[in-house]
């Protein structure tokens, strides 16, 4: 009896401490992805001033006089995509979020969320694809341009891209808030629509904010569709309707090109460090603001 | 109230529409691909070799063959380390702070950027380890990049089981393993499948890293080791859409766009399938 | 003088027959007590007066609810008017995450009303009925969730009063309270009484006794025993009303 349980024991210890080791060595993996980034982007700064990196507006580390390494165009480039996917999908995401959580009936639910899902799990090539050969020439056409691939029509993919993150976030918001609110403000004469602008819509703000913080988070690092539409011109642009090079297709366009070790080589994790410090920062955030939302109401 | 009634009438219009026009650009991208694609599509295109000179003479084999090579692979690597990671960090890690913060920067590393795993990727297994670009490097790459995102629907899985079914398994003499392997593991087996299969079929679809670790556009063979070189769906798409001169490319792109959305639409509907079977078995 | 009146009430939750065949005259300014077991139904009665049932989507209703010579379920297209001169008040306090303020000047603010000097002006007046004014006037303006459960629950009943309701149906109120505040809202409904029909459920007897001057006891969706609560609790009629106010009953 006592060999049974000692043999018992043993064998639980030897797979508590395989699991240990498996899970040491994932989280050794993915911090060694930051340290990577770190140390080869971070050796940049040994050739090229701080300044001349982040006030410089002329990437062009492959000129054959000086080559120059502001990645302001760069910077703006991924601003003008971010910002206009956004202004896109915010209120056609809240609405449809809403439309779900609030209006749809559950059949109707139960169709449209997986729907919705199945957008999330279009390969971004193949939106690129849209871009290049539907809306592109479309774009162009209307604006009369010599071709559409711009920021605009980058925005746009992305918005389409951000769209799922933003509707199943906020619609998980909207559903988790009490069901008391809800009845307490028919009760008192209101309509369903009041009662969702009244209470619903600012009691789940914070957590729709975190939703747009996530989808955000998504849209700085979108590469493929981005890269395929948006133009990828180094000058900086000046409207949405010029050719736009964000950092992301920035890094797939020519890391193929540099050779390992050298500066260009080490820029290009620069670039990569920065792509993830903005989103590891911004997803931690959102996932605070939407943890405190789901909490806060739990009587 | 007549004009609270019509106004109630007129945002949920505003809003129906909303959510009709997010599916009608769902169905607008289907059937644009499948419309232009289909053509394109038959058993010689499917089944053969890649012809460099005249795409219209080749297939796409190659790429199909070198993703669902790739496939494989990512689930080798992510899937059982996925899986037992999150096991050990929901199940015996003890809850504190260290342990909180590892959570949440594993759950946040799945917003990461694919290209960013790319990058590391290329320095670590293509450079350091020396594995060159290969089929293995872009396993690994991209099995890195699934890794959170099968960790925290892992978790979320075990998390959904109630404490009373471990209660009660521990109440009825059972050790930790024992209730984990006999309680938590069959009742959140199929979330934590689920969740992987979705992982990999997104990771699967993804080209940016690709680039980087491993896919070439044209190989004249099929890989035989993992170190070989590969061809890949939606990089050979990327490559037609943007790079190829022909007259066909763009028939030819949003085919092979088909085949590679249809291939993760047969992943998905082995999701569907696992989901169907368990929800009859748990209902608690 | 009667103020709603149930004809052949009949009520389903899919396929869950709840209520059955319910006749009833709910008596104006009185307070009227709904008891019974648990499951017996009176919570989906008295959700049925003010369509708060409308919310469940596989229920289903027959027969007549009369208020003011108009059917509950028929004559009004728009339920909100309904609503508003039939409020409720919930088992668990349920403010909103506003202010005091905010929270008492909702109903009013859904009916349209926009001045700030009326809205100030109803929602001290209402504070005052409802005996609660002297403990928040100092601050109106902090969330209601920093009030005590007993004054969360006077809250509610405070915004259900500032539309100025005819009936106000209240769902087990002190059942999330301790005695104390239990005795303070007993107090405010017997004083309201003489402005308003009340209807109240409550699964605690003594309670029954204590303010209401009519009892209505179900069992299993059906009425047993409907009569003033003095006789019904001293000499009830039925013997199935007998064994349950004597705890015989399960």
């Amino acid at each position: 009896m006592f060999l049974v349980k000692g043999l018992k024991i043993n064998k639980e210890k030897i797979i508590i401490n395989i699991f240990l080791i498996v899970s040491v060595t994932t989280i050794l993996i993915l911090l060694g992805i930051f340290l990577f980034l770190f140390f080869t982007g971070i050796k940049t700064f040994n050739e090229i001033s701080f300044k001349e990196i982040f006030f410089g507006t002329d990437w062009n580390p492959t000129a054959y006089g000086e080559p120059s390494w502001g990645i302001l165009s760069l910077l703006v480039g991924t601003l003008i995509v971010t910002l206009g996917a956004l202004i896109f999908a915010i209120p056609l995401g809240i609405a449809s979020s809403i439309y779900l959580a609030e209006i749809a009936s559950p059949k109707t639910r139960e169709f449209l969320k997986p729907t919705i899902e199945m957008i999330a799990g279009i390969p971004s090539v193949v939106l690129g694809l849209i871009g290049i050969f539907f809306l592109s020439p479309l774009i162009a056409g209307l604006f009369g341009l010599s071709n559409g691939l711009n920021g605009l029509i980058a925005s746009f993919i992305v918005g389409i891209m951000i769209l799922p993150t933003i509707i199943s976030v906020s619609e998980d918001v909207l559903i988790s808030l009490p069901k008391e609110f809800n009845e307490a403000s028919l009760a008192l004469g209101a309509t369903k629509w009041q009662t969702i602008k009244m209470t619903l819509i600012p009691a789940a703000l914070s957590g729709i904010g975190g939703a747009i913080m996530l989808g955000l988070g998504r849209a700085v690092g979108e590469t493929m569709a981005v890269l395929m539409v948006a133009g990828n011109s180094r000058g900086m642009p000046t409207s949405i309707l010029d050719p736009v090079r964000p950092i992301t297709a920035n890094i797939a366009i020519e890391i193929k090109e540099v050779v390992s070790g050298s500066l260009h080589y080490e820029a290009l994790f620069l670039l990569g460090l920065i792509l993830f410090v903005i989103t590891f920062c911004v997803n931690v955030i959102s996932e605070i603001i939407i943890n405190k939302q789901t909490k806060k109401y739990k009587w | 109230m007549v004009k609270e009634k019509t106004k109630e009438k007129f945002y949920f219009n505003i809003f129906r529409i909303c959510m009709l026009f997010t599916i009608f650009i769902l169905g607008f991208i289907l059937l644009y691909v499948i419309i232009n694609g289909y053509k394109v599509i038959n058993f010689r295109f499917l089944t053969t070799m890649w012809n460099h000179q005249d795409i219209t003479q080749g297939g796409i084999f190659p790429a199909i063959f070198g993703s669902i090579l790739l496939g494989i692979g990512i689930s080798i690597i992510s899937i059982p380390i996925g899986i037992c990671t999150a096991i050990y960090i929901s199940e015996y890690a003890k809850e504190n702070y260290f342990t909180n913060m590892v959570k949440i920067s594993i759950r946040n590393l799945a917003g990461v950027p694919s290209v960013v795993y790319g990058l590391f990727g290329l320095a670590f297994f293509v450079f350091l380890l020396n594995l060159g670009t290969s089929l293995i490097a872009a396993s690994l790459t991209l099995g890195c990049m699934t890794l959170p995102w099968i960790i925290t629907s892992s978790e979320e899985s075990i998390k959904s089981v109630p404490n009373s079914f471990r209660e009660a398994s521990i109440a009825l003499g059972a050790t930790k393993w024992q209730t984990i392997k006999k309680v938590v593991v069959p009742s959140s087996l199929g979330g934590m499948l689920t969740g992987s299969i979705l992982g990999i079929s997104r990771a699967v679809g993804e080209t940016a890293p690709i680039i980087m670790v491993g896919a070439t556009f044209y190989i004249s063979y099929l890989p035989t080791s993992p170190t070989d070189k590969f061809m890949a769906l939606p990089y050979h798409l990327f490559i037609l859409a943007t790079q190829h001169s022909s007259p066909d490319a763009k028939a030819y792109a949003l085919g092979t766009a088909l085949v590679l959305i249809s291939l993760t639409f047969i992943m998905n509907l082995g999701i569907f399938i696992i989901r169907y079977k368990l929800r009859k078995k748990k209902e608690w | 003088m009667v103020k709603i009146i149930i004809k052949n009430l009949k009520f389903w939750y899919g396929k869950k027959q709840v209520l059955d065949d319910i006749n009833l005259l709910i008596e104006n300014k009185k307070i009227t007590a709904l008891i019974g077991p648990s499951g017996c139904g009176k919570s989906t009665l008295l959700r049925c007066m003010n369509r708060m049932n409308d919310l469940i989507s596989s229920s289903k209703i027959e027969g007549n609810l009369i208020y003011n010579n108009k059917d509950i379920h028929k004559d009004y297209e728009d339920v909100s008017i309904l609503r508003k001169q039939i409020g409720m008040v919930f088992q668990k306090p349920n403010p909103f995450p506003m202010s005091i303020f905010e929270n008492v000047s909702y109903g009013l603010r859904a009916a349209g009303i926009k001045d700030k000097e009326i809205l100030k002006k109803i929602v001290e007046e209402s504070l005052k009925r409802a005996d609660l004014w002297d403990e928040v006037k100092d601050r109106l303006d902090s969330s209601a969730f920093s009030l005590s459960g007993g004054q969360q629950q006077r809250l509610c009943i405070t915004r259900a009063l500032a539309i100025n309701p005819d009936v106000i149906l209240l769902d087990e109120p002190c059942s999330a309270l301790d005695p104390i505040a239990t005795a303070k809202i007993e107090k405010l409904l017997i004083k309201l009484k003489d402005e308003m029909t009340i209807i109240i459920v409550t699964h605690n007897m003594h309670q029954a006794r204590r303010i209401s001057d009519k009892t209505i006891y179900m069992l299993d969706g059906k009425v047993i025993e409907y009569s003033e609560t003095k006789s019904l609790f001293v000499k009830p009629k039925n013997k199935l009303t007998k064994d349950y106010i004597n705890g015989e009953f399960g």
